[in-house]
């Protein structure tokens, strides 16, 4: 496995919390997105996620030097899966390791903010009467190096 | 030659995944004129363009070998 990574499999999120887990770690938060089945009324089926993969590998270690910029001491994994998702699976695991525990809160929401942002993954809602391919759910970021 | 990807929505539009089009010395702003005269409606698809899996601007200059990809509005998380 690496630290930031597609994959096709369901994801164990205590291998990402021990791939950063150190001696100077005080705290390791490990956030987990699941697939939801109600969103705004509407009943979710399963979710089907796509990537470019090798670009969305290289944005979320994009990611990673961001918060360790941002945050000194942090560590970060974070994983993607995509394919098809039933209801509840996991869709994504972020875990940040850092000397206190303010910092590893922070640095968690950061990284899912982050990859609503730049990461191209896309995922499409199935619903008992139709799908779509799901977009915009964050202001679109200008063009250029981000 | 330039290798063009196309995911998800974008996919569905114009039929491909990818394809080969002779768009060497062209800017991302040549390539989005070309994508809309050949698959109308990618032009209000809100798309960015990445050159070799790095986010362009519309004055980058295409070369040859490059692989430039359509990136509609993310979804991940």
């Amino acid at each position: 496995m690496k630290a930031f990574e597609v994959v096709t499999e369901p994801i164990d999120p205590q291998a990402y919390a021990d791939l950063v887990l150190r001696p100077e770690a005080g705290a390791v938060t490990l956030f987990t997105g699941h697939v939801r089945e109600w969103t705004k009324g509407v009943r979710t089926l399963y979710l089907a996620y796509e990537a470019y993969v090798p670009m969305a590998e290289k944005k979320l270690a994009q990611i990673g030097r961001e918060i360790e910029e941002k945050w000194p001491g942090a560590q970060v994994a974070i994983a993607h899966r995509i394919g098809e998702l039933q209801i509840s699976d996991i869709a994504v695991v972020i875990a940040v390791s850092s000397p206190h525990r303010k910092a590893a809160y922070e640095a968690n929401e950061y990284a899912i903010e982050r990859i609503k942002e730049i990461v191209p993954i896309w995922k499409k809602e199935i619903w008992e009467d139709g799908e779509e391919w799901i977009g915009d759910q964050k202001k679109k970021p200008e063009g250029g190096n981000q | 030659m330039i290798t063009l990807h196309y995911f998800a929505g974008l996919r569905e539009l114009t039929g491909t995944s990818q394809e080969q089009a002779d768009l060497a010395g062209k800017t991302v702003e040549d390539l989005m004129e070309w994508a809309a005269d050949k698959y109308p409606g990618i032009e209000n698809a809100s798309a960015r363009v990445a050159i070799n899996e790095e986010y362009a601007l519309p004055a980058d200059v295409l070369e040859d070998g490059d692989t430039a990809a359509f990136i509609p509005p993310v979804s991940g998380g």
